[in-house]
């Protein structure tokens, strides 16, 4: 039970999504998954354990430590994948009560109860809202948390047990860094994809809305 | 044996439950499971190892670290969350012994069952009715009780959801009272929020479960003590009509078992 889980259920997804949320799908998998476990995972492994300070007061690597890493690059980018995929799960449980009512009532309700229209429209364009809102947000706390995207060599930390300002040091910083612009790099894209996503949904459907009018109009 | 098997066992109850069921199971999975799995016990993962403490005293370090965390908190997590998933199998278990009941009739060649074939029982959804009201509701007392009894342990043991930065300790064998530093305290304490936040929305996820229940029971007796009172050629409407068959069917079923006539 662990990323595979989620692989499952984006794949699940990927059926009533439209050409764009394909695409978010695909780069979600290969560009934000698979790096997370293949890379980052292994570079964020040891971080406590290598962060270094120059000092032998115990407590005091500790303490720098919790200080400058509240929570970890690794674990925020965790949350941010799970919390950004959720969304999706709307789409999926609408879909799922669309069928359950054509089940109850015995009859054909819908064209086809996985097309994006009605009230599934209205719940793809909430989800892509979400989903948008999810990556802000996590895009906001990195840069808030570390004070930008930059990750430091050395840190100067003063807190108790430590006796004076003392020099810490951070393991792999350049290649943290790397990962952490990967990071942001892809966030942004999604964002690109899922607000291109929403628009063309928004100009179909007002274009469909419109015309449909147009013609009662004729009538 | 992983948390891949607990997710099999309960995908099966999953066809069974109410929506409200549904959503709960989808946030024990996503929101507790495999936040614990893949983030949780990383942070976890070297608790022990990074706790320091300011003393030479061999044994000392031991010593606090068992005395502070009796438990650990990732343990006590997988621990709510395999009690909080068993009640689901009390209606697996329900279901299964319902299903082995159909089957058997039907091999016996029994006319008064209604299935073609044996694909079609194991493939049956049964409707949260009858004896199965009572399994399912009860399950859902038992998984409420589970987590407030472990939110409350949490809160008692650690002395609400902080986790300190510094802990000072005196058990011998340290010579006095020694500062301890634990590791990785602010993300900890993140994450113990974040795991009971999402236990409040479970629980409350199952009382709204529960309320929705109650009121479907009361309003099928009401509906039911109504027609009773109408005369017997009245036209019900198709949902009580298609009700009433399917507990004629399963009742008739179980009937042959014990050897009356429906």
């Amino acid at each position: 039970m662990s990323w595979g889980f989620l692989c499952d259920l984006l794949s699940g997804v990927n059926k009533y999504s439209t050409g764009v949320g394909r695409i978010w799908v695909a780069i979600v998998f290969m560009f934000r998954l698979l790096v997370y476990v293949a890379a980052a995972e292994n570079i964020w492994k040891y971080e406590h354990d290598e962060f270094e300070c120059n000092i032998k007061q115990p407590g005091c690597e500790n303490v720098c430590f919790d200080y400058f890493f509240p929570v970890s690059h690794i674990r925020l980018w965790a949350l941010q994948l799970i919390m950004v995929s959720s969304p999706s799960l709307l789409v999926v449980f609408h879909v799922a009560y669309r069928q359950n009512r054509e089940k109850h009532h015995n009859q054909k309700l819908y064209r086809n109860p996985g097309e994006i229209d009605g009230g599934l429209l209205c719940t793809y364009l909430i989800s892509l809202i979400l989903k948008t809102g999810f990556e802000i947000v996590f895009l906001v706390l990195f840069y808030k948390l570390y004070n930008g995207f930059k990750i430091p060599h050395l840190l100067k930390c003063d807190i108790r047990p430590c006796p004076n300002t003392v020099d810490c040091y951070i393991s792999k910083p350049t290649e943290k860094m790397i990962f952490l612009y990967f990071l942001v790099a892809t966030s942004c894209l999604c964002i690109i994809l899922n607000l291109s996503e929403l628009s063309y949904l928004i100009c179909k459907y007002s274009q469909k809305c419109y015309l449909n009018r147009y013609m009662k109009k004729q009538q | 044996m992983d948390w891949g098997a607990l997710h099999t066992i309960l995908g099966g109850v999953n066809k069974h439950s109410t929506s409200i069921g549904k959503i709960w199971l989808t946030v024990l999975f996503i929101f507790r499971i495999m936040i614990l799995v893949v983030a949780a016990e990383k942070v976890w993962g070297d608790e022990q190892k990074d706790f320091v403490c300011n003393t030479l005293q061999p044994g000392c370090r031991n010593v606090c670290y068992d005395h502070f965390f009796p438990i650990s908190h990732i343990r006590l997590w997988a621990l709510q969350l395999i009690f909080v998933s068993t009640p689901a199998l009390l209606v697996a278990m329900h279901v299964a012994y319902r299903r082995h009941e159909k089957k058997r009739q039907f091999r016996k060649g029994n006319q008064k069952c209604e299935y073609k074939d044996i694909e079609e029982i194991r493939r049956q959804r049964f409707h949260i009715e009858g004896s199965l009201w009572w399994t399912y509701t009860s399950s859902i007392f038992f998984r409420l009780i589970f987590e407030a009894v472990f939110m409350y342990a949490f809160y008692f043991m650690y002395d609400g959801f902080r986790m300190p930065r510094l802990m000072k300790c005196s058990a011998w064998p340290c010579p006095n009272t020694v500062d301890c530093f634990v590791s990785r305290p602010t993300e900890k304490t993140v994450f113990t929020i974040f795991m009971i936040a999402v236990s409040s929305i479970c629980i409350l996820l199952n009382v709204a479960e529960l309320c929705y229940l109650l009121t479907k029971f009361f309003l099928r007796r009401s509906k039911k003590a109504g027609n009773s009172k109408q005369q017997p050629n009245h036209e019900n409407k198709e949902e009580t009509k298609q009700n009433e068959m399917n507990e004629l069917i399963s009742d008739s079923c179980q009937n042959t078992v014990i050897g009356f006539s429906s």
